[in-house]
C-alpha cells in the first residue's frame, strides 16, 4: 500500500481552495502543502481593493498557516521552494530532502511579465501577484503621492481605481486608445477610461521606454518621448502561467502547463490547476475557473474522476468609478458587437449570425443584467 | 439582522440593507437567498463558498 502524501505545490487560491474541496471528500488522507511563501490564506481579489477597503496587507490574511494546518489537516511546508520534480521516481526535490508522492498537484500560479526598460531605476518598479508583492508595494507607496501604472488590463485598472481611492495622484501608460481592449469592444472601454479619468486618473497612450531616477522622485519615459513624474511604479502588464519546473521535469507545456479536462498532465498522477495550467487549451486566471478546477479535481483525487465542466463565466471589473463586467467570446466569422448606451450604462452584445448571445460587455447599471444574461451564453466547456 | 462576508472575494452582504440592484430585498437573511445566485463581485454561487458572519 501505498502511504505517501498528495502533494500541493502552491498555497494560493488555487491550491487552498482544491484542499479544503478535498478535505470536504476525504478527511484522512495524508495531505502536504509546499509553499515558497508564509502559507498564509488570503483573497487574491482583495489585494486591488484594498485601500478602498482600509486593509493593509497584513489585515488581508484571512486565516494564517497554523489555522490552514489545523482546518485542512495537512502538513503545510512553507517559505519551501521544491527544486525539481522527478516524476519517474513520483518525488518532489527541496533544498534538504526529496518527498515521495502518491499524487502531486502544481498549483504554481503565474509571474509577472517584466517589462524591458532602459534607465537606472528599473529596479524600483514593483509588480504586485501575491500578499507579499503587495506588502511590498504598499510599503514603497507609504507616504507617496504619485503612483505611474504601466498597462490599462483588469488589474490596471482596479489598481488605478484603489489608488486614486486612497488619495494617490494616478498615470497608466497604455498602449491601446481604450482599456481592456482583449476583453471587449470600444465603447464599454472608453466608459471605464472616462470612469477613471473623471477621478482625475491621466491616461498616456504608449508604453514605458525608460525609467530614471530624477531630481523629483522617478522620470518614466514612454515610447514617443513623453515623460511622466512619480514616486512609485507598478507594472501590470501581464501574467505568464509558471512552466519552467514542470517542462524540466519532462511535463508537457504549452502556455501554461497542459492538461486534459481531469486536469492530468502527461505524467502519472501529476495534476495542475489555477493560474499555472492551460486546461484543455484553455489559459483562465480567474477565479471561476479555478472553483471549477478544485471541485473537479479533489473529486478525481478522492477517487471519483471528474472532468472540469465551465459555464460561461462572467468577469466583473472591479472599478467602482465604471463598475463592468464582461464575460469574452473567441471572435467568430459573422458574430458582431451589438452596442447600447444609456444614460445608466453600456450593454455591448456579442452575437452571431442568428442572433444567438455569445459574450457581453456591460457597464454602470447595465451590469445589473449580468446573471440573466450569463444564463443565455453558452458554455466554455460543456 | 446579520452581516456576512464571501471568503473568496471580500464582497460584504449586509442582510438589512439587502441588494435591491440585484433583486434582493432589504431585510433578506442569507439562509433565504436562493442557491443558485452568485456573489455580485467574484462570481461564486452561493452554493459553492462559504460565507462569515462578520
Amino acid at each position: 500500500m501505498n502511504t505517501s502524501p498528495i502533494i500541493i505545490i502552491g498555497s494560493g487560491m488555487a491550491a487552498y481552495t482544491l484542499a479544503r474541496e478535498f478535505r470536504k471528500l476525504d478527511a484522512d488522507t495524508a495531505l502536504t502543502i509546499i509553499t515558497a511563501d508564509a502559507g498564509d490564506a488570503y483573497s487574491k481579489p482583495m489585494l486591488s481593493t484594498a485601500y478602498t477597503q482600509g486593509k493593509s496587507a497584513a489585515q488581508l490574511v484571512t486565516m494564517s498557516a497554523d489555522k490552514m494546518r489545523e482546518q485542512l489537516k495537512a502538513t503545510i511546508l512553507t517559505h519551501t521552494r521544491v527544486i525539481a520534480i522527478n516524476v519517474a521516481a513520483k518525488q518532489v526535490q527541496l533544498a534538504s530532502e526529496t518527498l515521495d508522492y502518491s499524487k502531486l498537484v502544481l498549483a504554481l500560479g503565474a509571474d509577472t511579465v517584466k517589462p524591458k526598460l532602459e534607465g537606472d531605476a528599473t529596479d524600483a518598479i514593483y509588480s504586485v501577484n501575491d500578499l507579499e508583492d503587495y506588502a511590498r508595494f504598499r510599503t514603497a507607496a507609504e507616504g507617496k503621492k504619485r503612483v505611474t501604472i504601466f498597462g490599462g488590463g483588469l488589474i490596471g485598472c482596479e489598481f488605478a481605481n484603489d489608488l486614486v481611492n486612497a488619495g494617490y495622484s494616478v498615470d497608466i501608460a497604455h498602449p491601446h486608445h481604450y482599456p481592456l481592449e482583449r476583453l471587449m469592444p470600444e465603447v464599454p472601454g472608453m466608459a471605464i477610461k472616462n470612469g477613471l479619468a473623471q477621478l482625475g486618473v491621466r491616461w498616456h497612450l504608449g508604453f514605458a521606454s525608460a525609467v530614471n531616477h530624477g531630481t523629483d522622485g522617478l522620470v518614466v519615459t514612454l515610447n514617443d518621448g513623453t515623460t511622466i513624474n512619480a514616486d512609485v511604479v507598478l507594472s501590470a502588464i501581464g501574467l505568464r502561467p509558471r512552466i519552467q519546473m514542470a517542462q524540466a521535469a519532462g511535463i508537457n507545456v504549452q502556455r501554461g502547463i497542459v492538461t486534459d479536462r481531469q486536469l492530468r498532465t502527461n505524467a502519472p498522477d501529476v495534476y495542475a490547476l489555477g493560474d499555472c495550467a492551460e486546461v484543455a487549451g484553455h489559459v483562465l486566471p480567474y477565479v471561476l475557473p479555478l472553483m471549477a478546477q478544485a471541485r473537479a479535481l479533489a473529486a478525481t483525487l478522492s477517487g471519483t474522476a471528474t472532468e472540469v465542466a465551465y459555464p460561461a463565466m462572467p468577469v466583473v471589473v472591479k472599478t467602482p468609478a465604471c463598475p463592468t463586467a464582461v464575460a469574452t467570446a473567441n471572435p467568430l466569422d459573422g458574430a458582431t458587437w451589438q452596442v447600447n448606451c444609456t444614460e445608466d450604462g453600456v450593454c455591448a452584445l456579442y452575437q452571431d449570425a442568428e442572433g444567438k448571445l455569445l459574450g457581453f460587455a456591460l457597464t454602470g447599471k447595465e451590469t445589473a443584467q449580468r446573471q440573466t444574461l450569463a444564463k443565455q451564453l453558452p458554455p466554455i466547456l460543456n | 439582522m446579520k452581516t456576512w462576508q464571501c471568503v473568496v472575494c471580500g464582497f460584504i452582504y449586509n442582510e438589512a440593507a439587502g441588494l435591491p440592484e440585484e433583486g434582493i430585498a432589504a431585510g433578506t437573511a442569507w439562509t433565504d437567498i436562493p442557491e443558485d445566485w452568485a456573489c455580485p463581485d467574484c462570481g461564486v454561487a452561493k452554493a459553492d463558498f462559504d460565507m462569515i458572519e462578520v
